[in-house]
């Protein structure tokens, strides 16, 4: 088969900016089939497969974009599926520029293959033309309880129940899916799609119960006790992390992870939702990774008219997704780069104490960074300008600068062992913590890091529990 | 889907209802908390346990209708279910190594107090409680706070019921007249609270509070809860909710539980108009 020499990727059809600033639908909206198969003859199926390299679950990309290639867009679907549990889910929020696309044999003349975006058009073509469930494996008679249910739990409970282990998510929340339901907007990450894939799990027989928290409603000993085998722990990133300025417990100053719960997971963004959020007119999001970016973007879709973005360092550090980055700007987002906050100040009105806008949000004192020498993660340290400070006028602000570990689980297992920042201790390979039989992964383990790793990461320990189990029974 | 498995009004505006959780009521302790749903698009509020039963898996809650989703929560009847229940959440009250205490309770607060009270008389601890209320109305739980006491106040602040007056009075009387507790526990209102603190620190007194603020998911993933506590930011759900009440800045924790009053006045009135239409 030729190999069309277009150097660069073909364009994913997308709202315009000024409409999609003003509504919660996706803003991506995939490739038709002729762009498809237009895209797909532009890999070169190289021998080495460079690309798979790059993928934390090992997709055996070339193969499937060789279905694409031949329009068999099931069969190209069954191949991305034995490697991962959420298709649909990668192709849009895996961070490819960094990982298959950058292996890409054609990225070094040109634009690499658009694998992302042919993963999503393969996933929903899969979902809106089969109906049919995946096959229930024969039960191996093995038990896993898996901890949370985001990107790391569903990727683990898959590859057991493709295995024929019996196994029981438990999720905190009243909703299954994690970070991908109350964290990634449905602008970027439709929640129909996140029903869809759980619902697949489902279907391969993994049992999900809600309403759990594990540490309070039950121990991870609990588990053992109740027959479980192994136990993996994918109880994600933890509490937001605040600055210690002053002001930030005033009424509007909200961490990124409530503000995005509350308009993701509790609709608060719907005419019917009972979850109420801060309608604000000017907003400040303070930080520069993608959460920073889904915040501010949601922000400005409640109807804000300014957004900025306060990032302390330059627009080369920003370490959210460019095409998030791309995205925000050309809606409009606002970027007051090299710029930190100082203090949030708050409305008082002192003749009356019973007025309702006491104690909100009126602004936030920033002041001038410059980029100093390189510090210990490699990137220029900033360093403050004297005497640079000015007044951002906000009526809310989000703070999106990262979390620490959840203590629940730590605290109520014995012999769990975890680091100087409280994350979880792991074998890398395996995923084996301290404690005999107990597995842990994603976000626990590294802190806020995307949700392909989580899955990477998940898919090997699951593959740990089974070698570990079926060794055990030998 | 969690049932009702009764349901009863204790005064005009407080209902109690025990819900059918076995795997909260397992595990549950008093001072701990549960979030619930009243259905698909309900929000998620945080209500303190009043009581539980492992053998039968109930847990009760006493709730006040204050907002929508309490009145919406009110509208549900015995043998009715509930979208979602979990818990328990936040930590135990700790009553170890506790011999004298004083337990305060204000309002629908006593329904928290009440389990604590409980515990500390089933541990030998000798018991005196002062329970406030804005009217005889309003009057909750005397006849259970009777029976784990060994010494019980009663006091309304228009006086209809019991001693006229605020529950800081015959607490600061108390300590006056040379009462030595371990511990005082109180539980009630915010600006209840912060007098309790401000009425026993001059004895020197340590004082326990139980917060309970604006809530999302409750296990330490959103930071709505977040409370300054000794000049540090503070979780109520994962460290707290009891804190020392020496070091709680209520101040703060007043001024941002106001921060949805608008919407939460917006939301009661539509949510009783739409009731009153069902009724016609």
């Amino acid at each position: 088969m030729s190999v069309n020499m277009e150097p660069k990727k073909y364009e994913m059809p997308s709202q315009p900016p000024e409409v999609r600033a003003h509504n919660f639908l996706e803003v991506a909206l995939g490739y038709d089939e002729a762009t498809a198969l237009r895209e797909a003859e532009r890999c070169l199926n190289c021998k080495h497969m460079p690309c798979v390299d790059g993928c934390p679950v090992k997709i055996h990309i070339p193969a499937f974009i060789q279905k694409v290639r031949e329009g068999d867009f099931e069969a190209a679907y069954q191949i991305i599926a034995q490697a991962s549990s959420l298709p649909a889910v990668c192709g849009r929020v895996c961070p490819q520029e960094n990982q298959c696309e950058s292996k890409c044999v054609r990225g070094i003349k040109g634009e690499p293959v658009g694998i992302g975006r042919l993963e999503r058009f393969v996933a929903d073509w899969h979902n809106a033309h089969v109906a049919q469930p995946p096959e229930r494996p024969q039960p191996n008679g093995h038990r896993v309880a898996v901890i949370g249910s985001g990107p790391a739990g569903l990727s683990c409970a898959g590859e057991l129940a493709k295995k024929g282990y019996s196994v029981t998510v438990f999720e905190a929340l009243h909703t299954a899916g994690g970070v991908l339901v109350y964290g990634i907007p449905e602008f970027r990450l439709p929640k129909a799609i996140v029903q869809r894939e759980v619902d697949t799990l489902r279907a391969l027989g993994v049992e999900i119960r809600t309403n759990t928290v594990i540490g309070r409603t039950l121990t991870v000993d609990d588990l053992f006790e109740d027959g479980y085998e192994a136990v993996f722990i994918a109880s994600g990133a933890g509490l937001p992390r605040f600055m210690g300025i002053d002001g930030e417990s005033l009424n509007g100053v909200y961490s990124a992870n409530e503000f995005l719960t509350r308009n993701n997971l509790m609709k608060a963004y719907l005419e019917h939702s009972d979850t109420p959020i801060v309608h604000a007119k000017r907003v400040a999001v303070v930080g520069g990774g993608n959460v920073a970016m889904d915040a501010a973007r949601t922000a400005l879709r409640l109807g804000a008219e300014e957004v900025s973005i306060v990032y302390r360092r330059s627009l080369e550090e920003l370490p959210a997704r460019r095409e998030e980055v791309e995205h925000a700007m050309q809606e409009g987002i606002q970027f007051r780069l090299l710029c930190n906050p100082v203090r949030i100040l708050g409305y008082h009105n002192a003749d009356d104490p019973r007025d309702a806008r006491n104690g909100s949000v009126v602004g936030m004192e920033c002041r001038r960074m410059q980029l100093g020498e390189p510090d210990a993660s490699g990137r220029r340290k900033p360093v403050e300008i004297p005497d640079s400070e000015f007044l951002l006028e906000v009526d809310a602000v989000i703070m999106a600068i990262g979390t620490s570990p959840n203590p629940l689980i730590k605290n109520t297992t014995e012999g769990l062992e975890v680091n100087a920042r409280g994350g979880i201790i792991v074998t890398p390979e395996t995923g084996l913590t301290s404690r005999q039989n107990v597995y842990a992964g994603g976000d626990a383990v590294t802190g806020a890091a995307t949700v392909i790793l989580a899955m990477g990461a998940g898919k090997n320990a699951a593959q740990a529990i089974h070698r570990a189990l079926t060794q055990a029974v030998e | 889907m969690y049932q009702i498995v009764t349901k009863r009004s204790l005064n005009p505006t407080v209902s109690f209802m025990e819900i059918s959780a076995p795997a909260v009521a397992k595990k549950a302790q008093a001072g701990q908390f549960i979030i619930l749903r009243v259905d698909e698009q309900g929000e998620r509020i945080p209500l303190t346990i009043a009581d539980y039963d492992r053998q039968k898996g109930t847990v009760s809650i006493i709730y006040q209708i204050v907002g929508a989703t309490t009145k919406k929560l009110d509208q549900k009847q015995q043998g009715d279910f509930l979208c979602d229940f979990v818990g328990p959440l936040g930590n135990p009250t700790r009553t170890e190594g506790l011999k004298k205490v004083c337990i305060v309770g204000g309002g629908v607060g006593c329904a928290i107090a009440l389990p604590v009270a409980r515990k500390l008389r089933e541990q030998g601890c000798t018991v005196h409680s002062i329970i406030g209320f804005r009217n005889r109305d309003l009057v909750l739980l005397q006849e259970e706070f009777e029976t784990c006491s060994h010494r019980l106040t009663v006091v309304t602040d228009d006086g209809s019921y019991g001693t006229k007056g605020v529950v800081t009075q015959p607490l600061q009387a108390a300590l006056e007249a040379g009462e030595q507790y371990d511990e005082i526990i109180t539980i009630g209102p915010l600006i209840m609270m912060k007098f309790v603190v401000a009425t026993a620190k001059p004895f020197g007194v340590p004082t326990t509070v139980s917060m309970n603020p604006i809530m999302i998911d409750g296990t330490g993933m959103c930071g709505g809860c977040r409370l300054t506590v000794g000049g540090k930011t503070k979780f109520a759900c994962v460290d707290g909710p009891d804190f020392n009440g020496y070091e709680v800045d209520f101040d703060e924790a007043m001024q941002r539980s106001s921060t949805y009053r608008e919407f939460e006045r917006h939301a009661y009135e539509e949510t009783c108009n739409l009731l009153n239409k069902e009724v016609k």
